[in-house]
């Protein structure tokens, strides 16, 4: 049998790299997120690269309404599927600084909205006994760092959420791996100062497809942002609250 | 839109661009960053010079716009968005029998890049060039509003486009007739050609449908214009496609004494003599034999941190001749030449006023970036002029106005059908500056 992805926040580059990966094995794909229109084309480029089927749901961080109908369409799917999560957002650090308000809407986007969305999807994949979660965390939510810690926090706090859906879901035959990406050439990289050894999107989605096989737990993508976070995150408070990394 | 900031070449890395790169994902982003801040796209930046530099105006990065929208198997025609690559369209269409009719030598080329620069391929003396094989367009104006642009709806607009170097407008997307693709292997014959005479009486004589000639610019008195000539026609139907090789990439600058004149003769007899005298044959993947380079990645690098010039012709049969030896003999004379040569037959097949095949012959050689290499070039431009010749766009960064006047006769048509297109001169590249592609009004 083939693969079902419902893939959320399947406008972004990894979402669509992965999405391309898995449409040659004949994979029945669910594509949501905000811009369906545009999701559309997606379909259409997808189904010529050999997916079996292709669905376009509208989904949105921001409007609570569109996730009943993606809840209701993975009910009715026969048979296990999986689920990977892009949906995400990086407002500059400044700007939350400026207008603290904003911080809700981040957590909301990198992590509340996207954690329901998983808590509601569990009971279908729990009563299925199969499949695999793939959540998009951040190497940003390993610390938090000057320049980054408002979409830190809500990516650890989606970190978080994972490991303990992993703990719960594990029990009922259910995989959940966390992805912890570092600079993607993505449109939230495209022109940010201080980006180096930045991944090819194609990259990323090769090494969740692979974590996905080997049911690895917490992969780091490209690999070497283990070391680079191990090193980050031993580095003693003291020290680290006056570094500008 | 966020403005990629960074400076960027083209392929051959001598000239660079700083005004910015917008590179948007979806549609909607692209119509409306182009309403905000118009200005040229570019593609995959594997044309040599400034074709796609834009050092005024933020130009438009069109490679994460790359769906293939709609096929229809009745009649093989394609819809796809312009940042789709070449390689891309023939390893998703050859499985089920269809490849895009001309294949430029790198596959890396996007689908607006190839329209662009109306590409020609190995087989252009029977199918002709790129845009022969364009059913229309999708173009974005500058104000960001997309237009449908075919021979039947703006003529005019849309043959100006097809070669135009992307000045009418941004390609967003285009439908394409593919061609029938047999067989994922070619049948190939190389074999040792000893002079330029030989050489064009071989050309003349083949009936090949894909052809190329390797020719080795470092050989000269009776050796002068000595190659391989490579000849290729499908596989019996059945063999499946199989993708190019994985690439290996070239993972530094290459040291400048590597294309020393020395070297490269030295490389050059080797590899003439690596063919048996008797020739010979073998079946190769269709994407190997067509984008013989790209399993090398970055190999623009190997010309170390300089870069380096394509000087490519094309010259009419009746002065192919004796324009080829006196070129020849003045490029082996200078020492100059890397190993990297090219002559193939070319058909008359255009599909714009500013395209570059005419019937005849294309010659193409690389040169590290040297201050004697730009002056050689620039006499092997004056060279061509005089032949009634052309130089082709996508690869030239050192030709002047006045040689694109002599070698372009419709550039008046060309040049109206821009301004009626882009009166504010939005779309204007570095290119197009430098050669007044627009008028000199622009």
């Amino acid at each position: 049998m083939t693969e079902t992805w419902i893939i959320v926040g399947a406008s972004s580059a990894m979402a669509r790299a992965l999405a391309r990966a898995t449409a040659p094995r004949s994979a029945t794909l669910l594509l949501c997120g905000r811009d369906t229109e545009d999701l559309q084309r997606d379909a259409a480029d997808l189904r010529l690269r050999g997916a079996q089927a292709v669905e376009v749901l509208a989904y949105d961080t921001r409007d609570p309404g569109t996730e009943a109908a993606l809840v209701a369409r993975a009910a009715a799917l026969e048979g296990p599927f999986n689920v990977a999560v892009f949906a995400g957002a990086m407002p500059p650090q400044t700007e939350v600084e400026a207008d603290p308000s904003l911080l809700a809407g981040v957590v909301q986007d990198n992590f509340t909205a996207t954690g329901t969305l998983l808590l509601r999807l569990a009971p279908l994949m729990e009563a299925r006994g199969a499949g695999t979660v793939v959540g998009v965390a951040s190497v940003a939510g390993d610390r938090g760092r000057l320049g980054n810690h408002v979409y830190g926090a809500a990516k650890a706090g989606f970190a978080t959420l994972l490991s303990g859906l992993r703990n719960r879901l594990g029990r009922s035959g259910v995989h959940v791996v966390t992805v912890k990406p570092g600079f993607v050439d993505t449109a939230m990289t495209w022109g940010l100062d201080g980006m180096f050894l930045v991944a090819a999107p194609e990259a990323v989605a090769k090494d969740i497809l692979a974590a996905v096989r080997r049911r690895r737990n917490v992969v780091y993508t490209p690999w070497f942002w283990a070391g680079i976070m191990a090193i980050i995150r031993s580095v003693p408070e003291p020290i680290f609250k006056k570094l500008q990394i | 839109m966020p403005l990629n900031s960074a400076p960027y070449t083209g392929w051959g890395r001598v000239l660079s661009a700083n005004a910015g790169r917008a590179r948007p994902e979806k549609v909607a982003a692209l119509r409306r960053h182009l309403a905000e801040t118009p200005g040229p796209a570019l593609g995959a930046l594997r044309s040599y010079g400034d074709a796609a530099l834009s050092g005024r105006r933020a130009a438009v990065d069109m490679t994460r716009l790359d769906r293939m929208l709609a096929f229809d198997p009745q009649t093989g025609v394609l819809e796809a968005e312009a940042g789709v690559r070449l390689s891309d369209i023939l390893a998703h269409m050859a499985p089920r029998g269809w490849m895009p009719a001309v294949l430029p030598g790198t596959g890396h080329v996007t689908l607006g890049g190839a329209i662009a620069a109306d590409v020609h391929g190995k087989n252009h003396h029977q199918i002709g060039s790129f845009g022969q094989h364009v059913e229309s367009l999708r173009l974005l104006g500058p104000d960001g509003t997309p237009r449908e642009v075919s021979g039947d709806t703006e003529p005019e607009l849309f043959r100006a486009t097809l070669g135009g170097m992307g000045l009418t407008g941004v390609i967003e997307s285009a439908a394409i007739r593919l061609a029938p693709c047999p067989s994922g292997t070619v049948e190939v014959s190389e074999r040792r050609i000893a002079g330029l005479d030989a050489y064009l009486d071989a050309f003349a004589a083949s009936t090949a449908p894909f052809q190329v000639g390797w020719i080795d610019a470092t050989a000269s008195g009776e050796a002068l214009g000595r190659g391989v000539l490579e000849e290729a026609e499908f596989s019996p139907p059945g063999a499946p496609y199989v993708p190019a090789r994985k690439h290996r990439a070239i993972p530094m600058d290459a040291p400048g004494f590597l294309l020393s004149g020395a070297v490269v003769r030295a490389f050059n007899t080797r590899y003439f003599r690596r063919i048996p005298a008797a020739g010979r044959s073998r079946r190769r993947p269709l994407a190997g034999f067509l984008f013989p380079l790209d399993s090398l990645s970055g190999w623009n690098r190997l010309y170390g941190k300089r870069g380096f010039h394509q000087f490519q012709c094309v010259l009419p049969t009746d002065t192919a001749r004796d324009t080829l030896r006196a070129m020849l003999s003045e490029i082996a004379a200078s020492g100059l030449a890397a190993p990297l040569a090219v002559l193939k037959r070319m058909g008359p097949g255009r599909a714009g006023p500013l395209s570059f095949p005419m019937q005849g012959y294309t010659l193409a050689v690389d040169f590290p970036a040297r201050p004697a290499a730009a002056a050689l070039i620039a006499r092997l431009v004056e060279r061509t002029a005089d032949a009634g010749g052309r130089v082709y766009l996508a690869k030239d960064s050192l030709a002047r106005p006045e040689h694109v006047a002599r070698m372009y006769p419709e550039l008046d048509s060309f040049r109206a059908s821009v301004r009626a297109a882009d009166p504010d001169g939005v779309f204007e590249t570095d290119l197009a500056r430098r050669l007044a592609l627009r008028g000199n009004s622009a």
